[in-house]
């Protein structure tokens, strides 16, 4: 459990850490370091080079700028569940966070890191999946903004490049929707066996709109759009029936945890509880 | 006047002795220490779970910078004077292969050690063990020890048939009669039911992984070795078998040590290459196991099928009992391995009673890590068997799993010394006191209503109730019943008491603790037996040139045979003092009544203490004739019997039918342990031992994959749960039941959680989903393979 050997630099600014990573193809930017920093111990990943941009001025804490929220993206996890914006304005983002982990896990890892990592059991991407929310980076051209639904391109694979730095992410202020974060795991530090994010507007028990966004349960954190067509409209044994629909189009994995089938239950089960929940319920 | 007897420490709680440095980090472990020169040891281990090996190519990590050797097993020739040692043949006709610390020709699991890098820093050493090339040529592999018993599995041994390394019958190979033959029974009973289970693989995690450390004297030929070990004493006397080292020169110490759960009682081919390098470099030799590394070298736990059968009438009566244990072994044997599957042969009757049992095991060797003893060793394989067995039992015969069980209790006024359906004597039991202390703090009849309730509306979310009334041997061992089941050791045990002139006492004692309490619990002990202030005990372990020759712990043995062993030097401590207390007073010893640390002449107040009799006996100017000077004696303690715990638990469970997610809801306990020394320390065993079986039950189990690859073989893929998935405990105990076979009636409390808990999690579960038609749900009862039995049993 010992990494191979690699430089550590501490980046003042994001231009200085673009510049470092533009010179240097096997450098990689660190944040919290708790994905990083787990895959270099056992030498599946081998930066030769470190730039650490945890502590980059102004990349961290929520800003209200009208309806959008802007979180800077190296704001910890812990920050994030307390955060009295968030959790007033986009409470779902907070409730994820703190199901982050453990509480160490949530103290070192960041939202920026998170998304960059593009793990598909991670918590964040399907809430900015459903949010619709932006993602905001920086390279040697300047800055680009790239929607969610863009950036979770793969398997460990987001739409960033080598030597762009991801800055901030966007998400709206949710007026009068509700929203919810369901997770299923075996025990409280593990990542998702699966979980859904759900963004309902309704009034009078009748959905107008449902965002749904799954993990885990594909390559990427994918959309119910089944689902979501299904709920446009549902009230009572139809939000249900809705829900039922949530596993169409998800290829889910097979791993240690749980086989394809049993996830694709969960997400059904889960899905109908994020959205009973996000009403209310 | 007779003077009353204070006791102030047994049975309280004071603050623990071990506690501040661990918690200010003082503690040493053997990590800690790198001593100049230190050569730093990284182990090359085999990928493949079952593999030829072609050829080893060194050059490339020879040339590494700070590498200053890399060994194959063709280097080490000579290194070692016998292979690893398996001391418990439990029959004659055993096979036990000869296997070297390094493995040159075939390797038989992912994870052996095929070369050894040596460096002058730990990581050059990790780097260069990357450059080691080792040509493998892959053999079909086998991980089942059902499919390996079969003809036609890949064989690991070419002399070893079927991977059957052995097959033990009780009614062959029991030293003690057992009771009837159940196969006429079983033909015949009005009602037999028969399960069958698998219990997964489990790897100990102890939060200290391994750490070895050989500080060698060339020039003298002598050797300390620093290691997380459970047994300093046995290491000893195995390596010297192993390397050739004598005895006499080889000191081992056993730090602080971080936790082992059975998994540091072992003598491992890493301890082996340390000392056989030590010796041949001439400089310390240090290795430490990462968590990654530990998953897979370290020994692993469980790993059988089961199959139980019991007979009985109609009413549920237990008539016979007949078991058929199929027990991995691994990849070859380790120090006790074939015995841990026969260390519960004597426990699949439970604390009933039936006119016939029969238990046979066949052991069985598979491509991977050897298994050995892991917390409760034996007994909890037995325990789940015959308990979930009895839960199946009152299914089939339509009667409350408590009732079925206490009419087949062996009754309380059976004992002293009941001979259980296995040929065994029990000292002493209370099962019915104990279930009916359970039954009332659980509320049991309010919480069936309950469950009747949630059944009757359809609800999600289901109650279960889950019971284990459970018995176990500890206290390891008699000698002689060692001897009998074919250990090479005796089990007895070794203390020292020696009372310093100015009053405070030192305590040698063999057994070594790595988290049980023992310089609480001994202190608290001592202190009572000789009237002296707690503060004043200082007990010292884990080190063999320091303490007698001990058996070190394992087996919920330190107390019942370690604690009774300084009891019983505390006694010749004490009838040497009075020695000379009557000759300072002029009285005769039987005018001398000793309480409070002081010998008083009966009827006087002219009274002579204990600390004044050791300045005296260190003084000697004036001591009996012929009475050796100093105050101190030393006991070997061979226990007459095991010690029998016993007692009932609960586990009350919620079960989401729609995600097969378990919550345990409450967790209540009823346990008679013998009597209590310190309660906060019984709590706490009973707290980790439950929270182990928890993990059994609903967590932990190593996957492998089909080439033979562990692949749960990270913290974070293999599932050891945290506080967050515990309930809060509801601890009680059943005082009724001291043990009569020792003086201080003590039993041993260090296993019990980890023996009683699985099967009343899993009994539990099922009596959740019972009115589904689930029957059996196998553990670690993961929420997948809870959806998945209530999916096959709605079909
Ligand atoms: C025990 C444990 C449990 C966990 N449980 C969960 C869980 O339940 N749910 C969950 O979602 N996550 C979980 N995680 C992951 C944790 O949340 C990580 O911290 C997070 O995913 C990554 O954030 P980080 O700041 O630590 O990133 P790092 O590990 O520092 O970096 C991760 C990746 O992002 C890149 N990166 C970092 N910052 C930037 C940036 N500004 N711009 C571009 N690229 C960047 C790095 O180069 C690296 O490739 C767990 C981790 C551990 C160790």
């Amino acid at each position: 459990m010992i990494p191979a050997e690699f430089d550590y630099r501490v980046a003042g600014s994001v231009e200085e850490a673009i510049g470092l990573l533009s010179g240097n193809e096997d450098a990689k930017l660190i944040a919290g370091g708790h994905s990083l920093i787990p895959l270099m111990k056992t030498r599946l990943a081998r930066p030769s080079m470190l730039i650490d941009v945890a502590r980059v001025p102004g990349l961290t804490g929520v800003a209200r700028d009208g309806g959008t929220l802007r979180i800077g993206a190296m704001t910890r996890w812990h920050d994030l569940e307390r955060d009295p914006v968030l959790r007033e304005h986009c409470p779902i983002v907070a409730e994820a966070a703190g199901q982050v982990g453990d509480p160490q896990v949530r103290h070192a890892g960041t939202i920026g890191g998170s998304v960059a990592h593009c793990d598909p059991a991670s918590d964040i991407p399907a809430v900015l999946l459903a949010l619709d929310a932006v993602i905001v980076a920086q390279g040697p051209g300047g800055t680009r903004r790239i929607a969610a639904s863009e950036c979770f391109e793969g398997f460990f694979q987001s739409a960033l490049a080598h030597d762009e730095v991801l800055t901030a992410v966007e998400v709206p202020v949710l007026d009068g929707a509700g929203c919810a974060y369901v997770k299923f795991n075996q025990r409280a530090i593990d990542w998702a066996i699966v979980a859904v994010a759900a963004v309902v507007r309704h009034s009078g028990g009748t959905i107008s709109e449902a965002r749904i966004a799954l993990t885990n349960m594909g390559t990427t954190p994918v959309r119910a759009r089944a689902a979501e067509a299904a709920m446009a409209g549902a009230s009572g044994d139809a939000i249900a029936a809705a829900a039922a629909l949530a596993d169409q189009g998800t290829d889910p994995p097979e791993d240690t945890f749980a086989g394809a089938e049993y996830r694709r239950n969960l997400a059904r089960v889960l899905t109908l509880r994020a959205v009973e929940r996000a009403m209310g319920a | 006047m007779a003077t009353t007897e204070h006791r102030p420490n047994i049975g309280a709680t004071p603050r623990r002795k071990e506690d501040p440095e661990l918690i200010t980090g003082e503690a040493r472990y053997t990590e800690d220490l790198t001593p100049p020169r230190t050569a730093h040891v990284v182990m090359v281990r085999s990928p493949f779970a079952h593999a030829n090996i072609r050829g080893i190519d060194t050059a490339a990590a020879k040339a590494h910078p700070g590498v200053s050797d890399v060994l194959t097993a063709a280097d080490l020739e000579g290194a070692f004077a016998a292979p690893l040692v398996c001391a418990w043949p439990i029959v004659d006709d055993i096979k036990i292969p000869p296997v070297y610390p390094v493995e040159g020709t075939r390797a038989r699991y992912a994870g052996q050690i095929v070369a050894v890098v040596v460096a002058d820093s730990r990581a050059a050493a990790q780097d260069a063990a990357e450059l080691v090339e080792v040509d493998y040529d892959p053999l079909p592999a086998v991980i089942d020890p059902e499919e390996a018993m079969a003809d036609g599995a890949p064989q690991l041994f070419d002399d070893v048939p079927n991977n059957v390394t052995y097959h033990w019958r009780s009614k062959e190979h029991s030293p003690v009669p057992s009771a009837g033959d159940p196969d006429p029974i079983m033909a015949s009973a009005p009602v037999v039911v028969k399960e069958r289970f698998r219990l997964e693989r489990l790897v100990p995690n102890a939060m200290e992984p391994r750490s070895i450390l050989v500080e060698p004297n060339a020039s003298q030929g002598e050797y300390v070795m620093t290691s997380a070990t459970q047994i300093p004493h046995i290491v000893r006397t195995v390596l010297t078998l192993i390397t050739g080292v004598p005895e006499a020169k080889l000191r081992v110490i056993a730090p602080a040590v971080g936790g082992g759960f059975g998994s540091k009682l072992q003598v491992y081919a890493e301890d082996a290459i340390c000392l056989a390098l030590a010796r041949r470099l001439g400089r310390p030799v240090k290795w430490t196991a990462d968590r990654t590394e530990e998953f897979v070298s370290v020994h692993h736990g469980r790993d059988q099928w089961q199959e139980i059968e019991l007979a009985a009438d109609a009413d549920g009566k237990l008539r016979a009992v007949r078991v058929r244990i199929v027990a991995g072994m691994g990849a070859h044997h380790l120090l006790l391995t074939p015995g841990i599957p026969m260390l519960g042969a004597w426990l699949y009757g439970g604390c009933y009673t039936a006119d016939a049992y029969s238990v046979e095991i066949i052991g069985v060797f598979t491509n991977n890590t050897p298994t050995d003893a892991y917390r409760g060793a034996g007994r909890p394989e037995a325990t789940y068997a015959i308990e979930r067995a009895m839960d199946a039992l009152a299914r089939k015969v339509g009667k409350d799993p408590a009732e079925l069980r206490r009419m087949n209790m062996i009754p309380t006024d059976a004992f002293p010394n009941y001979t259980i359906m296995s040929g065994l004597s029990v000292d002493s039991g209370d099962y019915t006191g104990s279930l009916d202390k359970l039954l009332a703090t659980l509320d049991y009849q309010g919480l069936r209503r309950e469950q009747a309730a949630r059944r009757a509306s359809g609800a999600a979310r289901q109650l279960g109730i889950g019971l284990s009334t459970w018995i176990e041997m500890c206290g390891l061992a008699p000698s002689r019943v060692a001897g009998a089941l074919k250990l090479v050791c005796g089990l007895w045990e070794a203390c020292t008491v020696k009372v310093m002139p100015t009053g405070t006492i030192q305590v040698m004692i063999g057994v070594t603790a790595h988290g049980q309490g023992h310089e609480t619990t001994f202190s608290q002990m001592l202190a009572d037996q000789l009237g002296v202030d707690y503060d004043d005990v200082q007990i010292i372990a884990g080190d063999t040139l320091t303490v007698p020759f001990g058996m070190d712990t394992y087996g919920s043995r330190s107390l019942a045979v370690g604690g009774i062993a300084m009891h019983n030097a505390g006694e010749k401590v004490i009838a040497k003092a009075r020695g000379i207390a009557a000759h300072t007073l002029e009285c005769a010893e039987e005018d001398l009544e000793f309480a409070n640390g002081s010998f008083t002449v009966k009827g006087t107040d002219r009274s002579f203490g204990i600390k004044e009799a050791a300045f005296a006996a260190w003084t000697a100017h004036n001591l009996p004739d012929g009475m050796e000077p100093g105050l101190e004696a030393t006991y070997v303690y061979d226990p007459p019997n095991f010690s029998w715990p016993g007692g009932a638990h609960a586990c009350v469970t919620e079960v989401d039918t729609h995600t097969g997610a378990v919550k345990i809801l409450r967790y209540v306990s009823v346990d008679d342990c013998g009597v209590i020394i310190n309660p906060q320390i019984v709590e706490g065993q009973v707290h980790g031992g439950v929270a182990q079986g928890i993990a059994e039950a609903l967590f932990e189990g190593a996957q492998y994959d089909e080439a033979g690859n562990l692949v749960t073989g990270t913290m974070t893929t293999y599932l050891v749960p945290s506080a967050a998935e515990m309930p809060s405990f509801e601890v009680l105990n059943n005082p009724n039941a001291p043990s009569p076979t020792n003086p201080l009636g003590v039993k041993g409390i260090g296993e019990a959680g980890t023996i009683a808990s699985p099967p009343a999690v899993i009994n539990s579960v099922v009596d959740a989903l019972s009115h589904l038609g689930v029957t059996n749900v196998e553990r670690p009862a993961t929420p997948e393979r809870v959806w998945r039995a209530i999916q096959e049993a709605g079909q």
